[in-house]
Order: C-alpha cells, then sequence, then structure tokens
C-alpha cells in the first residue's frame, strides 16, 4: 500500500419509514472512507502520480468494503458515488488526483459494470465536517430514482496534513421515489446514461 | 405496549491503525449501532412512561447483535456505553428510558459483563452529534480503555423521534500509555477493578 492510513469507517444506513409509510425492505446505503496522510501537504508539487495511485488502491479498498457491508453481490449494487475532503494544508486538485485518473476501474470491479460515470464531489475542510457523498445509478446515468445522496463525518478528521477520501453504494434508490423519469428497471445500462 | 415504530437503523466501524504513533498490526474497531424511532410520548407530559422500557428490548437485542457481529464477534468486545438523544417534542426522561433495554442488551450478548454502562443523552434536532462515553465492559477503573464515539445523523431525530445507540469497542486507545489500571490487572469481581 502506498497510502499511509490512520483510520477507517464504515457507515450502514437503512431506512424503514419514510413520510410515515413503512418501506420494506428497508432502503440501504453503505459508506467506506479512509483518513490518509497527504504527502502533498503543505507544498506545490506538479506530479501528483503518488496520490494517482493511492486513489487506485482506495478505490479497490473502500469499493469492497462499502459492498461487503451490504452483504450483498457486487452485481447487486444499484448505485454509487466517491468524495474527498482535503485538509487545510492541501490542495482540491489533491483530491481530483485521487478521485478522477485511477479510481474508477478498481471501483468498477467491486461494484460488477459501472458503466455511468461516478458521481462525485470535493472540498478542502477541516476535523467533524460533514462530507455529503453524490449517489447516481451506476450503470444509467439518468434514471431519477437514484439520485440521491449520503453525508458523512470524523469528527476527529481530517486533520490539516490529511485527506479523508470515501466511496458509498447503495442497493436501491430513494425511499417513495416518485418524480417519473426513467426506472432501474427500465434502464439498458449500455452507454452508461439510459 | 407501545407501538415500536423504526425509521432508521444506522451502523458505523472505525478501524484506527494509529493516531501519529506506531501502526496497529491489529487495528482498535470502535463502533456504535443506533436506531431512529418514534416517541410514544412526545407532544405532551405523560407521567407513566415505564411500560416502554418492554417494548424496547427486542431493539436493543438486535442492535447489541449487529454491533457485535460488525466488530467480529461478542468475545472480541472489550469496551462499551450506550447513549440517548431526544428530539425537540420530548424530554430528556424518554432517553432515560434506554438504560436498562441498552445496557442489559449489550450485556446478554457480550455475556456476563460487569461494569456499569457508561451513557449520555440530551435533547437535539436533526443533526445534532451525541458523545457516547465508554469504559472496560469488566472494571469501570480501567484507564486505557475510556474512550467516546460520536453519534447522529443529519435527518434525526425529528422532534417527535428518539435516537439510541449503542457503542463497543476491541480494544484500549490505539497508543494508550496514561498509567492506570490496566486491563490484565483487573479482578472483575465488583465492576469497578
Amino acid at each position: 500500500m502506498k497510502a499511509r492510513i490512520r483510520k477507517i469507517g464504515v457507515w450502514i444506513e437503512e431506512t424503514h419509514a419514510e413520510g410515515g409509510r413503512a418501506i420494506n425492505p428497508p432502503t440501504r446505503k453503505a459508506v467506506a472512507a479512509a483518513v490518509i496522510e497527504n504527502p502533498y501537504a503543505g507544498q506545490y508539487v506538479e506530479d501528483l502520480s503518488v496520490l494517482i495511485d493511492i486513489g487506485a488502491e482506495l478505490g479497490g479498498l473502500l469499493g469492497k468494503k462499502a459492498v461487503a457491508a451490504l452483504g450483498i453481490a457486487p452485481h447487486e449494487v444499484q448505485s454509487y458515488g466517491k468524495a474527498a475532503m482535503v485538509g487545510e494544508n492541501g490542495e482540491l486538485e489533491h483530491a481530483a488526483a485521487l478521485l478522477h485518473p485511477k479510481m474508477g476501474a478498481p471501483l468498477r470491479l467491486a461494484v460488477d459494470k459501472g458503466a455511468a460515470l461516478v458521481p462525485s464531489s470535493k472540498k478542502r475542510g477541516g476535523m467533524g465536517q460533514d462530507l455529503d457523498i453524490p449517489l447516481g445509478h451506476k450503470d444509467a446515468a439518468y434514471v431519477r430514482s437514484h439520485f440521491d445522496g449520503v453525508e458523512i463525518r470524523f469528527n476527529d478528521a481530517p486533520r490539516a496534513n490529511e485527506i479523508l477520501v470515501a466511496i458509498a453504494v447503495t442497493d436501491s434508490g430513494r425511499p417513495l421515489a416518485r418524480v417519473g423519469g426513467l426506472r432501474h428497471d427500465e434502464a439498458g445500462g449500455k452507454d452508461g446514461l439510459r | 405496549m407501545f407501538e415500536l415504530e423504526i425509521r432508521k437503523i444506522a451502523l458505523n466501524v472505525e478501524e484506527i491503525y494509529h493516531e501519529g504513533g506506531p501502526v496497529a498490526e491489529t487495528p482498535l474497531l470502535r463502533g456504535a449501532c443506533f436506531a431512529v424511532i418514534s416517541n410514544p410520548f412526545a407532544g405532551r407530559f405523560v407521567p407513566e412512561i415505564q411500560g416502554f422500557m418492554d417494548d424496547l428490548r427486542p431493539l436493543g437485542i438486535d442492535l447489541a447483535s449487529r454491533l457485535a457481529v460488525a466488530l467480529g464477534g461478542a468475545d472480541k468486545i472489550e469496551g462499551y456505553g450506550k447513549g440517548a438523544l431526544v428530539g425537540a417534542a420530548g424530554e430528556v426522561e424518554h432517553g432515560a428510558l434506554w438504560h436498562a433495554p441498552g445496557g442489559y442488551a449489550m450485556r446478554e450478548v457480550i455475556g456476563g459483563a460487569k461494569a456499569i454502562v457508561p451513557s449520555a443523552k440530551k435533547v437535539g434536532g436533526p443533526g445534532t452529534r451525541l458523545d457516547v462515553p465508554i469504559t472496560h465492559i469488566n472494571a469501570s477503573y480501567v484507564r486505557s480503555h475510556f474512550d467516546s464515539m460520536e453519534v447522529g445523523l443529519n435527518d434525526a431525530p425529528r422532534a417527535d423521534e428518539l435516537l439510541f445507540a449503542l457503542v463497543m469497542t476491541t480494544g484500549p486507545r490505539i497508543h494508550a500509555r496514561s498509567g492506570g489500571l490496566e486491563a490484565w490487572g483487573i479482578k472483575g469481581e465488583d465492576g469497578l477493578r
């Protein structure tokens, strides 16, 4: 591992009722997040390849952990998302290096396919700050019932020289989705869009 | 009998490898499992509330069992704690109803824990975080196991809801070195030392 990991957090959230109605089976989301040392904290470095490689490592590690947390087979994952929060001594570009060049391929192995773009967010922040991870259908980005998000936070991360990196997966869309659009069971999943 | 209406169940497990010192071969696991439920007493003063404790027992067992499994099994648990958040239309006293069903559920799942289960409770709105205290399961004075874990959800508790949490750990703080009673030195008879 190139990443120096201080801690890993896994969150599972089940929704059993929404709007006063029972949700059966409950919708479920899982997030796996790592707090890593930022090798470029406090300095401008042109070549971000170490973080790019760490992004690949974490795509596999966190993707597998999140799917395992739901106890489902990879092909049963319905939506996914990723996000990073860079501690105050880092750059936004450090988050980009983790998330965009190499994280996708190992993450897609963990969720079986994943034709759609992985929705993402990034920001700089400090300990105890909320990180909202966007969610979208993994094979067809236009599936409207699966646009959602999930929030995580660590009270003690990211420290100034750290980065918080998170991957979220679900086995379902929003509870009580009813604003129309493309449905999960209609998605072709070939072009990543519909 | 009161209706037990569950809106959400959440599980959060942290694997802690280091905190600036040597990297542990086996990470400390610290986890919380909690439920967001309807508060049957919200919005009015109800004098007799104790019956709800019996209704909460299955929830306590469910949360304690899930948490122990997530941390590698009941035999791995060395620390515990519990907490309650009460939505705005409730009283802090409603949070106190979690003491018996939450505590006894953990003891039943872990098997024979002797120390009192430390706890915290407060009234708050959605997004409020609660710091749940943690102590050793058999001897409250074990200094290496004093810890805490923050729990909460962005959308809970709503005004008419309760959030009941259980917390467990698999060992001492990751770089514990502040002395005091050690886990290997306890008698484990009175729950204190």
